[in-house]
């Protein structure tokens, strides 16, 4: 018999008044030592990002004179976009001083072929992996798996003896064929495993209901596979544009990409080095990432997850 | 015409075997079902007819047409699914449009049957809608147009109803009857309810293991089970079974059962002479006891305690003791409701309505 039942009996029969341990009510939200901590934290994360970010950005307004005073933190004496149009239009990279709008261009019409090509090829050959009945399906997988952890340095020269013969390195195309190719083993993947997920009941009534090859992936499996597609955008979309090693290697004189041109631009030899212009250039090339990424970043998020739960 | 036929079919996984030599046909407007416990290859059999699965030897043959090598779309077949397996990115109209994908029917002929079959099911107002905003029981409406609007001779069902509630499941029982009364056409449908089975077909094949234990309508599969599984298979309660050895004394024939009780089997068609001494399995339909004193005496009677009484409103099993087993026996709910449990009870079976087994075998004798 507990200490309690008898003190509540007690009680009950009126002669002694008791006081019952309270409940253990839950605490009420507020400021903890703990949630501090965890707040410092994360601050110190985002200013590990953020403030480089705004010396960037507040130095690619300011004048030469202003940056020579060497108080990165100021903000501009005076705004001035002199910076951001020198980078843009009269910046050199080797002899030709056109600025990075050249590779700005370059980077664009490398992007698009590029694109089209590595996701229609992945899409169709993640289908036929994941869907359709193909001999020796499983060693291509397999195979693929192997390919997509190749490191590139190790297949360049073989890739560029290729282009060669194929005339058409140092132009625009390789560099885009060049990136479609090298994307594809790990596109076909997450492809192949997203089609896997589509109910097999819903291939076997395409089967009956059509059976072709073409009108089954246009008319069924491509609307099906838009969470999908925004991810591969967003991965593809960012490691074109962000790559350096392939624009550098195949585009030769005529075809690099803004990547390649920026780091020409900031390892000028001569004159003095301006950091206004180095700054305003570096955003300029940061800046179609960062807007793919606020565009559809929400619909990315619900890519990434998507499959995660059902419905 | 379109009637439908396995010939020696086999299929095989690797080294494991499903379906062995099985030969079925069934005839023009047959409403073939095929019944069993799960794993028994009755939705791979549907498979190999509806060409998603490949025979590993054998012929199947619509109509004079054999088909064993053609494509799922140039079967002539049309399949309902048991999940529905609806476009979700297509409209009802888009979904029942593509069910005509493969035929190449000029746009006027599209748009008519579209509406023919939206006008049958009822599903007109939900044209333009997506799967996503149908119920259980209107996707499972548009899967079955999507099956029709091809005209097609022969239709499969792979257990469309299996997802349903209780009530949309009758309704939808009656529906796919009267589309099978109307359009002529020939079905095959597979699935494990045995309401489902007896309701709607005009065939059962009863499946187990990969082979068919019994094929025929539903009548004769219920009232004459050949074999002990097709026997425990069908019917709810399940039918009594009880191991005997039969007695043939001057042309009469008795069932001595364990306990040494006696059940008078003469009345049985033997389909061979009755053999003295042979170990038997008899199988006794909940429905054929009756309650109470023999009205002109001669049929056999027990009395035994009763265990329990399950009312289910318009019917009630009564659960008794026999032979140290539990015996079901359908009676009148009014009557379930007097009955003390403990009590006894003088309980006679229509000796005519027994099913009796070889033990041994296991084949209905």
């Amino acid at each position: 018999m507990s200490q309690v039942s008898v003190s509540e009996r007690a009680a009950a029969a009126g002669e002694v008044p008791v006081t019952r341990a309270p409940y253990f009510v839950r605490k009420k939200k507020g400021i903890t030592p703990r949630s501090i901590a965890v707040l410092v934290f994360l601050t110190i994360c985002a200013l590990f990002f953020c403030v480089p970010l705004y010396v960037v950005v507040v130095t690619s307004f300011k004048t030469m004179d202003q940056i020579r005073e060497g108080a990165i933190f100021t903000l501009p004496h005076i705004w001035t976009l002199e910076a951001w149009d020198h980078a843009w239009n009269h910046a050199c990279s080797g002899i030709k001083c056109d600025g990075l709008k050249v590779g700005f261009w370059n980077s664009v019409s490398i992007l698009f072929p590029s694109l089209i090509l590595s996701i229609s090829l992945a899409m169709v050959t993640g289908f036929a992996l994941a869907l359709w009945n193909v001999r020796w399906a499983g060693g291509f997988l397999f195979l693929l798996f192997i390919c997509a952890f190749v490191p590139f340095q190790i297949i360049m020269y073989p890739l560029i003896v290729m282009t060669t013969t194929t005339k058409i390195y140092g132009t625009l195309w390789a560099v885009a064929v060049i990136h479609a190719v090298l994307a594809m083993p790990v596109l076909t993947l997450i492809f192949r495993n997203y089609y896997k997920d589509i109910p097999t009941e819903i291939m076997s009534a395409a089967m009956m209901d059509s059976g072709s090859f073409w009108r089954i992936f246009f008319e069924i499996i491509v609307p099906m596979s838009g969470n999908i597609l925004i991810v591969v955008l967003i991965l593809q979309i960012t490691s074109i544009w962000n790559d350096y090693l392939i624009g550098v290697t195949f585009g030769g004189l005529t075809g690099q990409p803004m990547t390649v041109n920026l780091a020409n631009l900031i390892t000028i030899s001569t004159g003095t080095t301006n950091y206004a212009h180095n700054m305003a250039a570096a955003l300029l090339t940061a800046i179609p990432p960062l807007v793919v990424y606020f565009l559809v970043g929400k619909l990315f998020v619900q890519g990434v997850t998507a499959g995660a739960i059902k419905g | 015409m379109p009637a439908v036929s396995f010939e020696h079919i086999v299929k095989r996984y690797g080294a494991v075997t499903v379906l062995d030599d099985l030969n079925l046909a069934i005839e023009d407007g047959d409403f073939l079902v095929l019944l069993g416990p799960s794993g028994c290859g009755k939705t791979t059999l549907l498979n190999l007819l509806a060409g998603l699965l490949e025979v590993s030897d054998g012929r199947i043959t619509i109509g004079d047409r054999d088909v064993t090598e053609l494509d799922p779309k140039d079967r002539g077949l049309a399949m309902v699914f048991q999940s529905y397996a609806l476009y979700p990115t297509k409209t009802v109209r888009g979904n029942l449009k593509f069910g005509l994908a493969a035929s190449k029917l000029p746009s006027e002929e599209v748009e008519r049957r579209i509406a023919w079959v939206a006008k049958m099911l009822q599903i007109e107002p939900l044209l333009d809608r997506k799967p996503a905003q149908l119920s259980g029981g209107q996707r499972q409406r548009v899967a079955i147009g999507r099956a029709i609007i091809k005209k097609v001779d022969v239709f499969l069902f792979d257990e469309p109803l299996s997802n349903l509630d209780a009530k949309l499941r009758t309704e939808m029982r009656l529906e796919i009857k009267k589309l099978h009364d109307e359009l002529k056409s020939t079905v095959v449908y597979v699935t494990h309810d045995q309401i489902e089975a007896m309701t709607m077909a005009t065939k059962i094949a009863v499946m187990d293991g990969g082979v068919i234990q019994q094929f025929g309508t539903p009548d004769e599969v219920y009232e004459h089970p050949a074999n002990l599984f097709v026997a425990g298979f069908i019917g709810a309660p399940a039918m009594n079974m009880r191991s005997a050895t039969l007695a043939v004394k001057a042309g009469k024939v008795e069932a001595v059962f364990k306990s040494g009780a006696r059940l008078d089997v003469s009345d049985y068609p033997f389909q061979a002479p009755a053999r003295d001494g042979l170990p038997v399995v008899i199988g006794m339909r909940p429905e054929h006891f009756t309650i109470g004193e023999p009205a002109s005496g001669g049929t056999a009677q027990f009395t035994l305690p009763v265990l329990s009484a399950e009312r289910t409103g318009s019917d009630a099993t009564l659960y008794l003791t026999f032979e140290d087993e539990m015996l079901a026996l359908r009676v009148a709910p009014d009557l379930a409701a007097g009955l003390r449990v403990g009590s006894t009870v003088p309980v006679q079976f229509q000796a005519g309505k027994a099913n009796l087994f070889d033990a041994q075998t296991g084949r209905r004798i």
